[in-house]
């Protein structure tokens, strides 16, 4: 059977992640071995993907660990000594 | 170290801290930190606001530490309070121009991906560029929040379609669905954009 472009870009998320079935996965690619709009599609989507997921995209702000960590022995000394009140 | 390994260091740390040894928790929380704070930032698209939620989403973890039962991995539970704690800011936070909450995008209508012809790859290098970064996050920030937020426990917290339910309380095809939606609308925004970034252009312009 011949899919249309269309009901490849439905499938690619599937496809990237290996989770479509035999029958689907033949289609796909078979379609893919002819159409390069549906392979540069392919192609953008995966390069995209990793670009996203590069831990690079979001960093932590600068010294927000020793801030944490602070704050949370803050919490820890409350819970062995009682407040006492004081701000 | 593998995952059960991992795990089964975890329960340990727990059962030390509830046991009294608090210090415990500072190392128990570390491999989480950033997942957590990124997941925050990406729906309270600002950094002050994301820092003091995620120290609260932790000091929070530790007061009910006790309630952690290991039905489900200790990854997943802080994921889910550092979630609700997010989108609970985001409800109090009036008069600001946010979106709904409850606001459901169409699940059902087809999702054209961009039709770029040809494709060059983007090395992960480019990521070193300030300009590469800001368009990368703001096409994450921007993506509906049924969406990002699935995108974001899959793709930055690397949580399984099983524990991205569990932790959203949705189904696992439910997960799919959206984790492709996600996919294409970024495909859609940044292939674009992305295609007409200038690669003569060098990366350390000091140098």
């Amino acid at each position: 059977m011949v899919i249309e472009c269309k009901h490849v870009w439905d499938q690619i998320s599937g496809y990237l992640d290996g989770t479509l079935d035999p029958a689907m996965l033949a289609q796909v690619q078979k379609h893919l071995e002819h159409c390069e709009l549906c392979s540069a599609i392919l192609d953008s989507t995966r390069n995209i993907l990793i670009l996203t997921a590069d831990k690079r995209v979001f960093e932590l702000p600068l010294g927000f660990s020793k801030r944490l960590h602070a704050r949370l022995d803050q919490e820890m000394q409350g819970t062995l000594i009682e407040p006492s009140g004081d701000p | 170290m593998d995952e059960t390994q991992n795990l089964g260091d975890e329960m340990h740390a727990i059962t030390a801290i509830l046991a009294g040894d608090s210090q415990v928790f500072h190392r128990l929380i570390r491999p989480y930190e950033r997942t957590v704070y990124v997941m925050v930032v990406a729906i309270l698209h600002n950094e002050a606001d994301a820092e003091d939620v995620t120290q609260e989403a932790f000091l929070k973890a530790f007061r009910n530490l006790k309630n952690f039962r290991g039905e489900a991995k200790f990854g997943t539970w802080l994921i889910s309070i550092a979630l609700n704690e997010a989108k609970s800011r985001l409800r109090q936070r009036k008069g600001v121009t946010m979106e709904s909450l409850d606001e459901s995008p169409d699940e059902r209508g087809h999702i054209a991906p961009a039709l770029v012809r040809d494709w060059r790859e983007i090395p992960s290098e480019y990521i070193e560029r300030q300009e590469v970064r800001s368009i990368l996050q703001e096409a994450v920030v921007n993506l509906p929040l049924i969406y990002r937020e699935v995108f974001l426990l899959r793709t930055i917290d690397e949580l399984s379609g099983a524990e991205v339910a569990k932790a959203l309380g949705i189904t696992v095809a439910l997960v799919k669905v959206r984790l492709h939606r996600a996919r294409l609308l970024l495909q859609k925004r940044l292939a674009p954009q992305l295609k007409h970034i200038d690669r003569k252009q060098r990366w350390f312009p000091w140098l």
